[in-house]
């Protein structure tokens, strides 16, 4: 009885703590939110108060600076684009792989899993001029081309982790039944991989729509522009006017906040697979 | 026979093919090139280049005190960054396996900085800073708040180390709680029967068991940290003075600013050796304190 009461009374003081670190994580938030609608003069006085009045003229005056339809456009075709072929291809490629165990495909797969130690900055330089040997400059599809081979070997490793556990009878039956290699991987295998291609799909997302280095380096013309170079470039131009500048990094996170909250539970399961598979 | 060995070379390049491809030609290739150009001095532009031998590695070891300040910034960063974002992981991770009201929202607020990249959460906090930060001292009169965080070197420092473990935390945190979800309720029961209190239980039963999670979460904030590129870039742009610039930071600048292709490679080539080697030690070092269950 006792230790029961007790208990509660530890378990409440945990909430209460909890509760008070939770906050102090989402202060940025409230900065940036209650500032983007304040008046440059209200929030040089005092960021931390509520707004005197709302100023959704700047989100107006944002929405028209950065060019957001067209940043968000950009974002939003890359990372999509980039997924559907690196599932594809990286299931494909590790379904391959685990089942015709040769020796070239282990070697194939060792040299898969050592690319990702190698830190994207270590192979940046040369890479601007394969890109630009290859004609993969300034285009939407190099980038697309770029993050296929970035992406692969670590969708391939978690891949070949999933496959291995799916018995390869269930293949045999289909094959008697007479689909051929490529029926058997596009009818009974792929819908198998479901729960690992939505974690690939997840990873791969989160990180492509937020990359700011690769795509820098990629692309140049102003029309092209992603979301995070829309923002580098803004800021160039626009220092310390923060009241353009908080509403478009206030639009410039929603998409991905949004996602987040929709996405969540896949996305914390997405995490969690990966990095005990990792 | 014929037929059916040509149908599975067709296979293989049908199914690995394209992958096998993009990344030869993406990863492979400017790899190899890297290593062959850290020994030129290619400037990137003219397309002539020499062979100089390994004078860039040594003009990086002997004289190149840029390249040396920015990799004790990263050194430094990395022990405080992935020490503290583990044990707040770890931290929250533990109180959030308790039968809290809150605790799913709570989860999603913790994890959530994490979904925004790097450059916009510099730029989200550079306004904290300089604006926020000086509202709170100004009003509460706490010291904390009036330093002028980005204006020098240590607090500049410490600016980094905030967002980052702000950042990274709540990651660490969702694989901490899976695996602390999978620690035994028998063994837990069985130590509170044996009268051992919460400390002894956190470090005699629960840290050992969680061994495995520890070495994905320290692998990961590893190397988070020591390829940190885009905080850095939007959150002091490695100033004042480039006390805050990190490897990442100097490889970009040597080749895309000062237009020293050559000697960009050659750091970039140690910037690999030394990611590789401090992980795989790391990994092993960890891996080698694990039990099991």
């Amino acid at each position: 009885m006792d230790t029961s009461k007790r208990y509660q009374a530890g378990t409440m003081a945990t909430e209460l703590v909890m509760l008070l670190i939770g906050l102090v994580f989402l202060v940025p938030f409230y900065f940036l939110f209650v500032n983007s609608v304040k008046t440059f003069g209200d929030l040089l006085t005092n960021a931390a108060s509520l707004p005197a009045s709302l100023e959704w003229g700047n989100y107006v005056r944002a929405f028209q600076t950065t060019n957001f339809p067209s940043a968000f456009f950009n974002s939003a075709i890359i990372t999509i684009v980039s997924n559907l072929l690196l599932v594809l291809i990286s299931s494909m490629a590790a379904y391959r792989m685990v089942r015709r165990n040769t020796r070239f495909n282990r070697v194939l797969f060792l040299l898969f899993v050592a690319a990702m130690v190698v830190p994207f900055q270590s192979i940046m330089i040369p890479l601007v001029k394969v890109t630009s040997t290859l004609g993969l400059m300034n285009s939407i599809p190099g980038l697309i081309i770029c993050y296929l081979g970035f992406g692969v070997p670590m969708s391939v490793f978690l891949l070949h982790g999933f496959i291995k556990s799916i018995p390869a009878e269930i293949e045999e039956a289909a094959t008697v039944d007479g689909s051929n290699a490529y029926g058997v991987f596009f009818r009974v295998v792929l819908p198998l991989m479901k729960p690992m291609l939505v974690t690939v799909f997840i990873l791969n997302t989160l990180w492509i729509w937020n990359d700011y280095l690769l795509p820098s380096l990629i692309l140049q013309s102003q029309e092209l522009r992603t979301i995070p170079i829309a923002t580098f470039a803004f800021f160039g131009q626009y220092t310390k006017q923060w009241d353009l500048a908080l509403p478009a990094l206030v639009m410039g996170i929603m998409p991905v906040i949004i996602f987040f909250l929709f996405m969540q539970k896949y996305i914390i399961e997405g995490i969690t697979q990966g990095a005990v598979k990792g | 026979m014929n037929g059916k060995k040509s149908s599975q070379i067709i296979q293989q390049l049908v199914f690995a093919g394209p992958a096998t491809l993009f990344f030869i030609l993406i990863i492979v290739i400017p790899f190899l090139l890297g290593l062959y150009y850290s020994f030129t001095n290619w400037n990137g532009v003219s397309g002539e280049v020499s062979w100089v031998g390994l004078s860039n590695y040594q003009q990086i070891f002997t004289s190149d005190d840029a390249f040396r300040t920015s990799f004790w910034f990263t050194a430094k960063f990395t022990v405080l960054g992935v020490l503290l974002t583990n044990v707040l992981g770890f931290f929250l991770a533990y109180l959030l396996t308790k039968p809290l009201k809150t605790r799913n929202i709570l989860r999603t607020i913790f994890f959530m900085p994490n979904v925004i990249g790097g450059l916009l959460l510099g730029f989200i906090w550079q306004f904290i800073f300089v604006r926020g930060f000086t509202a709170i001292g100004d009003s509460t009169g706490c010291s904390f708040f009036t330093l002028p965080w980005l204006g020098t070197e240590n607090t500049a420092f410490w600016a980094i180390v905030i967002v980052f473990v702000w950042q990274t935390a709540g990651y660490l945190m969702v694989i901490y709680i899976s695996s602390l979800n999978n620690v035994p309720k028998d063994m837990i029961e069985a130590a509170e029967i044996d009268g051992a209190n919460r400390f002894q239980m956190l470090r005699s039963i629960i840290i050992p068991l969680i061994m495995p999670a520890a070495t994905i979460c320290l692998f990961l904030a590893i190397s988070w940290s020591f390829k940190m590129f885009d905080l850095n870039l939007s959150l002091t742009k490695g100033g004042p003075f480039g006390s805050t610039e990190s490897v990442a930071m100097n490889i970009y600048n040597e080749a895309f600013s000062k237009n020293r292709y050559g000697l960009g490679t050659a750091k970039a080539i140690i910037f690999f050796l030394i990611v590789a080697i401090i992980t795989s030690l790391q990994v092993k070092l960890t891996k080698s304190k694990e039990v099991e269950a």
